[in-house]
């Protein structure tokens, strides 16, 4: 199954590739196909050498059908998963950045819910779409993607008493697949609440057609003070919570999910702590009695 | 023809897509449906709320995969991620059958999310049935392929749309999942009778049938599905029906998707048909039984009688 089931010079994958090619091409402004591409071929020339006119329709409206089909459904997809993005940016630079990011970065997935995995790494590269405040955009773009892989990741079953007063200082420790951990400028996370709530839920698969693209209502917000906040995204009865850290506790889960033993992790986790040397046995008692309470530890 | 191999020998009835906005309604009203298609992507998943939704729905109704992203016509080979967690949601569902679309949708390892039409070429066929096979051959559930929408045809193509299905699900031995709302879109956007597709369909093949809504526009329709069945489509379903003998029937609603009861209202229209069917037509229905027992026979499934 590693080998495509036709030869590579087969007509069958011309006209794949031919028409994805016009298929996936961005749209104008006014979302119609385009008459000539970025690298300067001809749809128009395309969509007559393979597709048929009909009584109503030309190749080139017959093929454009498609076009403005994958856009829409792209669009969808990827603005009900970046809701906070989108209020962030604004409609026109986020659409600047959806339109650019997708054209780079096309479906390499089966499924959408994987349609934004590359963004981080792509906005890396490309700082120039992230509007006046770059730091604050990519602390909700981070945000966004953590909520998605937090929302559907897998939760294992939770240790047990008996394991968990068994663990010592040389013990390593799993965490839930589904934990993450972000540590962020800005206080993004009341503000996706807010925009997740009045956007209702993310959509799924389905196989109709759209007739146009769906517009979501956006609350553009100007800007946010800054504040450097540490979060774990988790689950509780399947639903995604955002939990406040403390940095000694950011750390200290860094630590263990990188794979350092309990004792390595709170060295780490306390270097640079300001918590005083007293308080640190109620610190750690404390953090472990939540977080096991939560069942974030297992096997 | 309630049962037949290609649809792991059920008689499933009048069902509907289950969808997120009905969600609250199914749990807590448990009202009584024959059974649930669900979307396969929106389920393999690793964990959290949409399996957890599943499971509740599994422990009370009957569920049937469709997928949306197989691609059988795509050149590209088969993602073995993509199969691995089809396999697991088949365990999970332990669904009779297992539908998706006639068409393509990927190049290169680059997916478009739509269900693009094949060119009806001897060569897609080879591709096509060959990949069908793997999937069957990998998942140990019967596979069901289902005639899309299309907007679009191309000069290459050899056969017309049916003789283009008839050929792949001889050649992969497979069911039809029969959308006759798609039938009627395509004939209408390819000016052809959509009764001659409907009659040329092998009937012993067809393990369920689709209906659905669409938008009409000046030059075109579009298949989207948000609209309750049309008086056109449910004369074609009739003359399926008629045809093929009481088969699993399922309602698309996808867009502007109204109450829960009103889906179902929609789509228990189709029961008319079915019970007309049973009383009326003995006749197709035999003949049809006979030509899954002779199918059956030839695949060396059964050795001899009919199924049950």
């Amino acid at each position: 199954m590693t080998e495509p089931v036709s030869e590579p010079s087969s007509q069958l994958l011309d006209i794949q590739r031919r028409m994805a090619a016009a298929v996936m091409h961005p749209l104008t402004r006014g979302e119609t196909m385009p008459r000539r591409r970025r690298d300067g071929a001809s749809n128009q020339r395309e969509a007559d050498a393979i597709i048929r006119p009909n009584d109503r329709l030309t190749s080139f409206e017959r093929l454009e059908i498609y076009n403005r089909q994958y856009w829409f459904r792209l669009y969808t997809s990827f603005e009900e998963d970046f809701p906070g993005l989108q209020a962030v940016l604004g409609r026109a630079r986020f659409d600047a950045l959806m339109r650019a990011y997708l054209t780079d970065c096309p479906s390499q997935s089966f499924t959408l819910r994987n349609l934004g995995s590359r963004l981080d790494a792509w906005l890396d590269q490309h700082p120039e779409h992230l509007g006046p405040h770059p730091v604050l955009a990519r602390d909700m773009a981070r945000l966004e993607w953590a909520h998605i892989e937090t929302f559907d990741s897998e939760e294992r079953p939770p240790l047990s008493p008996e394991a968990l007063a068994a663990i010592d200082e040389h013990s390593t420790m799993r965490l839930q697949p589904y934990l993450r951990m972000l540590a962020l400028s800005y206080p993004v996370d009341d503000l996706l609440l807010q925009v997740r709530n009045e956007n209702g839920s993310s959509a799924s698969s389905t196989n109709n057609a759209s007739t146009a693209r769906r517009r979501r209502h956006v609350r553009h917000v100007a800007t946010l003070a800054p504040r450097p906040i540490h979060l774990a995204l988790h689950r509780h009865e399947n639903s995604v919570w955002y939990k406040p850290l403390s940095p000694e506790e950011f750390g200290l889960l860094a630590a263990l999910i990188s794979g350092k033993t309990l004792g390595d992790a709170i060295d780490l986790a306390l270097a640079d702590s300001s918590l005083p040397e007293h308080q640190r046995a109620a610190f750690l008692q404390e953090a472990f009695a939540s977080w096991a309470m939560l069942g974030w530890f297992t096997s | 023809m309630p049962a037949n191999r290609f649809n792991g020998f059920t008689d499933y009835g009048v069902g509907i897509g289950l969808r997120i906005p009905h969600y609250q309604h199914i749990l807590s009203r448990h009202p009584v449906v024959d059974w649930f298609e669900i979307i396969s992507e929106n389920y393999m998943v690793d964990g959290g709320r949409p399996l957890e939704v599943l499971d509740q729905i599994l422990e009370q109704y009957k569920v049937v995969q469709h997928g949306v992203s197989m691609y059988f016509g795509s050149v590209d080979p088969l993602s073995r991620e993509h199969l691995t967690r089809l396999k697991q949601l088949v365990r999970r569902t332990k669904t009779p059958w297992l539908s998706d679309h006639l068409c393509w949708g990927s190049v290169d390892g680059r997916y478009t999310h739509d269900l693009l039409p094949m060119p009806y070429t001897w060569e897609a066929v080879e591709v096509t049935a060959q990949k069908i096979r793997q999937v069957q051959d990998f998942t140990e559930v019967p596979v069901v392929v289902e005639n899309v929408s299309s907007y679009a045809e191309f000069h290459a193509s050899e056969m017309t749309e049916w003789e283009f299905l008839n050929e792949v699900v001889e050649r992969a031995d497979c069911g039809i999942l029969l959308d006759v709302n798609n039938i009627y879109v395509s004939s209408k956007n390819h000016s052809f009778d959509p009764f001659t597709y409907v009659n040329s369909v092998p009937a012993h093949r067809v393990a369920q049938i689709h209906i659905a809504g669409h938008s009409k526009f000046e030059k075109y329709i579009l298949d989207t599905h948000d609209h309750p069945v049309l008086p056109a489509v449910w004369r074609l379903y009739a003359r399926a029906i008629e045809r093929c003998g009481p088969t699993a029937t399922l309602l698309e609603w996808d867009d502007n998707i109204p109450t829960f009861d009103e889906v179902h209202a929609e789509a228990l229209k189709a029961n008319k048909f079915l019970k007309a069917a049973a009383e009326a037509a003995p006749d197709t229905a035999s003949a049809a039984v006979q030509a899954a027992a002779n199918s059956m026979r030839q695949s060396g499934l059964v050795e001899s009688g009919a199924p049950r």
